[in-house]
């Protein structure tokens, strides 16, 4: 139930970053100077947090997606839902601190303060 | 909830699709000839999500995990990346399947909770119309894209990819 919760919650607010993240590309169009300056607003310490999050609810929903797909279309997919469940929590930590572990490394190597 | 699953015990055989038959027609909102389209819906959704997670991962790991990771994003960068065409048929297929299939699930969502047929119907239009927007506007910049821009004395600008030396001299 709780998994449901979360993939439609993490579906939304994807969708929602997704359109942002179209309009703020868009800015290639305008001038290298536009979108230079409102791409580097995501490399803010604060935009930096605010990535690992929205990488987490991608991660959750595309780990989670898949379950729903394999109870959907495996055979013995009802039988296990529960043991993969578990495996997608444990496949998301993971990912989740190889990719924070990264990222904020490579953030701290070429921060130039504030 | 007990030790094992409750699913497990039941035959693979024998049970009927969630919700077939058990509810009176009375109280369904789409009649039976929106049937076929909610298939195809459902099946999309499946397809799609798998193939998302392919092109998201590896367009988060190309951006953000090699290189200079998020320094790296400028204009040069996605200069760059344009300039290789099956960089722009990935972020183009990724355009058109995460909207589309974000779209067919928020109007999952609305239908699930927008009780009144008016209020289900403007935000229906409004998601339809963002949507067309979107996909629309994420072509366009995609395929019209100009990495080689010269500044008003005809000289190549700061900002360009490196191979436009190449390209403009
Ligand atoms: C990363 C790969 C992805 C996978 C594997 C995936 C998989 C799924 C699946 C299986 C469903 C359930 C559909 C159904 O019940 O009929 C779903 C729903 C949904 N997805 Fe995705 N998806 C992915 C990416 C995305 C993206 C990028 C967005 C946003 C643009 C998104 C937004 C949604 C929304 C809003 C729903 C509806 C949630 C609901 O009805 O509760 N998904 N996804």
């Amino acid at each position: 139930m709780w998994s449901w919760v979360g993939h439609r919650i993490t579906g939304v607010g994807i969708f929602f970053f997704l359109l942002v993240h179209v309009l703020d590309t868009s800015l290639v169009r305008v001038s290298p100077e536009a979108y230079d300056a409102v791409i580097g607003a995501y490399k803010h310490p604060i935009m930096i947090m605010g990535e690992i999050g929205l990488v987490g609810a991608i991660v959750f929903h595309a780990f989670n997606g898949l379950r729903i797909i394999l109870v959907d279309f495996w055979k013995q997919g009802t039988r296990y839902h529960r043991q993969m469940l578990w495996a997608v929590m444990v496949l998301w930590f993971v990912t989740m601190v190889a990719f924070s572990i990264r990222h904020l490394m490579i953030f701290f190597e070429g921060w130039e303060g504030f | 909830m007990t030790a094992t699953n409750s699913e497990a015990v039941l035959p693979a055989q024998g049970i009927e699709a969630p919700r077939s038959g058990r509810i009176d027609p009375k109280y369904l909102r789409s009649s039976a000839s929106s049937g076929s389209f909610e298939m195809v819906a459902w099946v999309f959704m499946r397809v799609s999500g798998a193939a998302l997670v392919v092109l998201i991962f590896v367009h988060l790991f190309s951006n953000l995990m090699v290189g200079e990771g998020i320094h790296q994003i400028d204009f040069a960068f996605v200069a760059g990346k344009w300039a290789n065409p099956v960089w722009q048929f990935w972020d183009l297929t990724m355009l058109w399947l995460a909207m589309l299939h974000g779209t067919n699930g928020m109007r999952t969502i609305i239908n699930d909770y927008a009780e009144k047929d008016s209020t289900r119907l403007w935000l229906k239009s409004i998601l339809y119309l963002a949507c067309a927007v979107i996909i629309i506007l994420g072509t366009l910049v995609i395929f019209t894209f100009e990495p080689c821009l010269l500044d008003d004395a005809g000289n190549l600008m700061d900002y360009s990819p490196s191979f436009c030396e190449s390209v403009v001299n």
